[in-house]
C-alpha cells in the first residue's frame, strides 16, 4: 500500500466523526523503483493532506519531506519532486494496521492490502 | 499493434473467486473499444469496483500503458479476501500495479477522493436473487444482487457519482433483467448523460455495458422538464428513446 493510497483512507466506523487520518504500524515497508511522471505529481499536489503525509512517510522511515511552508511553488523545484514521489509512490506498507484516529480499532494490511472492512455492529 | 489485455493463462485463481466470464469479456471489450477515447481523457486516477480476479483492472491498465510513466494511478476495491489477494497476484503477473483494497464498494475512500476518480469500472453482482443472498461473501458476492440484481448496483451507483471527477466516466456491466433503462434514467437525474456501448447476447443472459458521463444539459433539461410538467415520468421515457438509439456493438462514446 503506498502513502498515496493511506492519504486518500479514512476510518468509516459507525458514530466516528473524522476518521482521517489513519494511525500506521508498520511492521514491514518495501520499496519499489517507479518512473517520475511530474504532471501527476503536480496535479495531485494540491489534494494531498500534507502533515498526515509527512507523518506516515516519516511512521514509514522517510523523514526528507519538508514539514512547513509547503508552497505549490515548490513543485518547480526538481529536488523537491523526487522526495515527494519517492514518499507518494515508492515507499510501501506492506504488513502492519491502520488504526481509526478515534476508536483505535485496528485495520490490518497483509501483503500490501489493507482490510477496510466494517465488522456488522460498526456499520 | 494490436493493444494489450491480461492473458487469461496469467490469470490467478481460487475457489471462491470469480473466474473471468462473458460478462468480464463484454467489460473489457467495451473498455478496448472505447480505448482512444479513454486516452484521449488522460485519465489520472482510475477505480474498478468488485476486482474479483483483476482480469478487468489488469486489462485497463495494460491497454492504457503507452509509455511506462504515463502518470495513471489504478485502485480496486472487493468485498471477498480472497479476491483481492488474487486480484494483487494478477497484477504482479503481468507487470502492471494497481492499489488493491479490501472493502464494500469504496466505502474507506468516498471521503477524500469525492471528486478525484476520472474512470470507474464495475462488473457487479447482478443475477437476481433472494435478498438474503446478498451480502453472503465468498463466491456468492460475485454474483448475488438480490430484487432484480440491483442490491448492489444501487449502492454502488451513488458512490460513483460521489467519486468521479467533473470529467470522469463510469463504465457499468449489466443484465438486461437489470434494467439498464431505469438506471440511465437514475443517472440522467443525477446529471449524467449514457449510451450502451457493448450489447452482446448469450445463451443464458443478455448483456450491456453502459458508460456514463456528466451532462450539464442534462441536469438543465431535467430540472426544466420537471418545472414545466410537474411528471419526471415523461422525461424518463423521452430520454430512454434518445439514449438507445445506438445498438449493436463499439461505437465511439
Ligand atoms: C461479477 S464479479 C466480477 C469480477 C471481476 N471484476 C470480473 O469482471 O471478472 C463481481 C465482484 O464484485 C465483488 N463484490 C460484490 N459485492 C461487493 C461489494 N459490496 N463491494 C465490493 N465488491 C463487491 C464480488 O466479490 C466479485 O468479485
Amino acid at each position: 500500500m503506498r502513502l498515496l493510497t493511506h492519504n486518500m483512507l479514512s476510518s468509516t466506523i459507525k458514530g466516528v466523526s473524522n476518521g482521517f487520518p489513519l494511525t500506521i504500524e508498520a511492521a514491514k515497508v518495501v520499496e519499489k523503483q517507479v518512473d517520475m511522471n511530474s504532471d501527476f505529481l503536480k496535479n495531485i499536489f494540491s489534494k494531498i493532506e500534507w502533515k498526515p503525509f509527512v507523518e506516515a512517510a516519516k511512521t514509514l522511515g522517510f523523514s526528507e519531506l519538508p514539514e512547513e511552508d509547503v508552497q505549490p511553488s515548490l513543485l518547480d523545484s526538481h529536488e523537491f519532486l523526487t522526495k515527494f514521489h519517492h514518499a507518494l509512490l515508492e515507499i510501501h506498507l506492506e504488513e502492519g494496521a491502520l488504526v481509526c484516529p478515534e476508536t483505535g480499532r485496528k485495520f490490518p494490511v497483509n501483503k500490501g492490502i489493507p482490510n477496510m472492512l466494517l465488522l456488522e455492529d460498526e456499520v | 499493434m494490436p493493444s494489450k489485455i491480461a492473458d487469461i493463462r496469467l490469470v490467478a485463481s481460487h475457489p471462491e473467486v470469480y473466474e473471468p466470464c462473458d460478462d468480464s469479456f463484454a467489460l473489457v471489450d467495451a473498455l478496448l473499444s472505447d480505448r482512444a477515447n479513454l486516452l484521449k481523457h488522460q485519465p489520472s486516477l482510475c477505480l474498478e469496483i468488485g476486482c474479483g480476479s483483476g482480469y478487468v483492472i489488469t486489462s485497463l491498465a495494460l491497454m492504457l500503458e503507452q509509455e511506462t510513466n504515463n502518470g495513471i494511478h489504478y485502485f480496486a476495491t472487493d468485498i471477498n479476501p480472497d479476491a483481492v489477494a488474487v486480484t494483487s497476484e494478477t497484477l504482479k503477473a503481468h507487470g502492471v500495479h494497481a492499489e488493491v483494497m479490501n472493502m464494500d464498494i469504496a466505502s474507506g475512500l468516498e471521503d477524500r477522493l469525492a471528486g478525484l476518480v476520472d474512470v470507474v469500472v464495475v462488473n457487479p453482482p447482478y443475477v437476481p436473487t433472494p435478498e438474503d443472498e446478498v451480502g453472503q461473501g465468498g463466491i456468492v458476492a460475485s454474483w448475488a444482487g438480490g430484487e432484480d440484481g440491483r442490491s448492489v448496483i444501487d449502492r454502488i451507483l451513488p458512490v460513483a457519482d460521489k467519486l468521479l471527477s467533473e470529467k470522469g466516466w463510469l463504465y457499468m456491466l449489466t443484465l438486461a433483467a437489470n434494467k439498464p433503462l431505469e438506471l440511465c434514467g437514475l443517472m440522467r437525474r443525477k446529471g449524467y448523460a449514457s449510451k450502451i456501448i457493448v450489447q452482446r447476447s448469450t445463451e443464458e443472459e443478455s448483456l450491456h455495458v453502459i458508460k456514463f458521463w456528466r451532462d450539464p444539459d442534462s441536469e438543465v433539461q431535467i430540472k426544466k422538464a420537471a418545472a414545466n410538467r410537474g411528471n419526471p415520468t415523461s422525461v424518463f421515457s423521452r430520454f430512454s428513446l434518445l439514449s438507445f438509439s445506438g445498438n449493436g456493438n463499439a461505437s465511439s462514446k
